[in-house]
């Protein structure tokens, strides 16, 4: 093979886009049941496909509790011959002030059981958040199809 | 607005939940079922969520609630037939739902309930009984 | 986060290509290359003889017919897809029915179980048999010979680079695959007992294996509605803080399904290195052997086990 084409497919390529807007609690079903569509067209196993989904609740949930909602990526991405879902949720919330802190188990700002962020980080394969004070969150997640 | 049906059957509570749950479903749930445990004074609580395919922590947060609630007034909490692939989502998101007891299906939670109020019965009228080799 | 359209991405890898190019960029003099095209017979000929008088031919696995054959493919590619220009340029069109028919050989041939040494000659004694019959042409003009061997041997190890770096690829194919078949057959759930079901494990418990294994069990949990599970780990041969991690994980998603899971088979080294990395399982029921372990079950299950008094005549 050639070399540049190894790199080539080291890429992360994005095959679909489609985004979600999420403003009321009952989008978080509506959003799920999205994402459960596209695991299922990429053939992703099930036990993956609950951990994505749970996941991307988990997620939507912060996004509604701290920043009356906000938008959704669903992206339907590949790297050589895997297949994933990639998950972009982007508010414009108050903004996270310590990202360590905040993906640190048993910590929480809300009345939840503080295992958000990063009981979501163990159930996907690659997790990234940004955030700044004042301007908002944005958090990528993705989960291969056999990952 | 929907409600989750709560049946009774004896001493007991069966909430089967077939529908994936939202918030505010699952808040009524929750003060539905509380409220009916005191008023029918059950003695046992059985949760089945074989239809369910997500569990996340707001909905771990409810059974658990729940459990704790009927605990104070005096009746168990049997989860039953929780889905392979959600156990295993639960138990890596971190949340072993504590305090809260599971079997397999709705006939091993009913015997399980039963065998619990039997223990607590026979506790209080002879204790040499329950064990023999 | 700023997402990279695709265009945009298919702009960044054509420039990516162009300056690759530029470092290859060396012109073959017209001459050479087409004394190369007319003289392919004869480097065929050559090779053949390289490659048939080589120590290390593999005669067991490749018949010279073959060989041959194999050969003629890749020469007839190497001179008849390309233009003057495109002889220096790897990333050229012309260069795909090469490279293709190259990698195709070399994959083919790690799957054989050939040698990397061996796949490399392939290669290697091409570049000789180039060589050769371009100092029998240009024997005189040394300066000449010398740039148009350089141009050679260029050409011929980025060709041997690709045949390595392909042949890896069909090695790692092979353990992938036989990696996904080892996950496969070593996880069977056992039966043992109505509503008991075992599951040895044997070998390394990691990761990948821990999440088949834990499917699977789950899956049977549900399937034969047993309530206990019997995971036996006389076969792996240690247990580190990270194995102990998917035990613990694997019992407690049993537990949240409502059946019960006993680990057995702890050997007291076992014991030992648990102990001393403080990994706590005080929540886990542990058996020394399986047979503790089931008689656990049966006792749980308020089931017995009784030698039948001898039997009347």
């Amino acid at each position: 093979m050639k070399s540049w084409r190894k790199t080539w497919t080291k890429m992360i390529l994005s095959l679909s886009k489609d985004p979600v807007k999420i403003v009321r609690e009952q989008d978080v079903i509506l959003f799920r049941n999205r994402v459960k569509e596209m695991a299922v067209k990429i053939k992703m196993g099930l036990v993956n496909q609950t951990r994505l989904i749970t996941a991307a609740s988990e997620l939507v949930r912060n996004m509604l509790r701290y920043a009356d909602g906000g938008n959704c990526l669903i992206e339907v991405v590949s790297r050589g011959r895997d297949n994933g879902i990639r998950l972009t949720f982007t508010d414009q919330g108050p903004g996270i002030a310590d990202i360590d802190l905040a993906m640190k188990d048993g910590y929480s700002t809300g009345k939840s059981l503080g295992l958000g962020l990063p009981g979501t980080k163990r159930l996907v394969n690659e997790f990234n958040i940004k955030s700044k004070v004042g301007e908002g969150t944005v958090v990528t997640i993705i989960k291969w199809a056999n990952g | 607005m929907d409600r989750i049906p709560i049946l009774r059957m004896g001493s007991f509570l069966l909430v089967t939940i077939q529908v994936d749950l939202y918030d505010r479903l699952a808040l009524t749930l929750e003060a539905d079922l509380v409220q009916m445990v005191n008023k029918t004074n059950a003695k046992g609580v059985l949760i089945d969520i074989s239809a369910v395919s997500i569990v996340d922590s707001f909905m771990g947060r409810i059974i658990g609630n729940i459990a704790s609630m009927s605990k104070i007034l005096d009746a168990e909490t049997v989860v039953v037939g929780m889905q392979p692939a959600v156990a295993i989502t639960l138990i890596e998101l971190g949340l072993p739902l504590k305090g809260v007891h599971t079997a397999l299906d709705v006939e091993k939670g009913m015997n399980l309930l039963k065998s619990m109020i039997d223990e607590v019965v026979e506790e209080d009228l002879d204790e040499d009984d329950s064990v023999s080799e | 986060m700023k997402t990279l359209s695709i265009f945009r991405r298919k702009t960044l890898i054509v420039k990516f290509i162009q300056d690759r190019n530029l470092a290859y960029q060396f012109t073959m003099s017209l001459n050479s290359y087409k004394l190369l095209q007319n003289k392919k017979k004869n480097i065929l000929e050559k090779w053949m003889n390289n490659q048939l008088s080589d120590e290390g031919l593999r005669e067991d696995l490749i018949s010279n017919e073959e060989l041959r054959y194999q050969s003629e493919e890749l020469i007839d590619a190497l001179v008849s897809n390309l233009s003057g220009e495109s002889f220096s340029d790897l990333m050229s069109e012309e260069w795909n029915s090469v490279i293709e028919i190259l990698s195709g050989i070399s994959i083919t041939r790690a799957r054989q179980g050939f040698s990397p040494r061996e796949t490399g000659n392939f290669v290697f004694t091409l570049k000789e048999a180039l060589l050769n019959v371009l100092q029998e042409e240009i024997g005189e003009d040394s300066k000449l010979l010398f740039e148009e061997s350089m141009k050679i041997t260029r050409l011929m190890d980025n060709l041997s680079v690709i045949t390595f770096e392909t042949f890896i690829k069909g090695r790692e194919e092979v353990i992938l695959r036989q990696t996904d078949e080892i996950t496969e057959i070593s996880t069977p759930v056992i039966r043992v007992w109505d509503g008991i079901l075992a599951l040895p494990i044997i070998g390394t418990l990691d990761s990948a294996r821990t999440q088949v294994v834990m499917e699977n069990l789950l899956q049977e949990i549900v399937d034969t509605g047993s309530s206990i599970a019997i995971l036996d780990i006389s076969g792996v041969p240690a247990v580190d803080s990270l194995v102990a991690q998917h035990l613990i994980k694997t019992v407690s998603a049993t537990r949240l399904m409502g059946a019960e899971c006993i680990i057995s088979g702890i050997r007291p080294e076992i014991a030992q290195t648990v102990v001393h990395l403080g990994i706590d399982l005080s929540n886990i029921i542990t058996k020394a052997s399986l047979a503790s372990a089931l008689a656990y079950a049966f006792k749980t299950m308020r089931l017995e086990v009784r030698k039948i008094n001898s039997v009347q005549k």
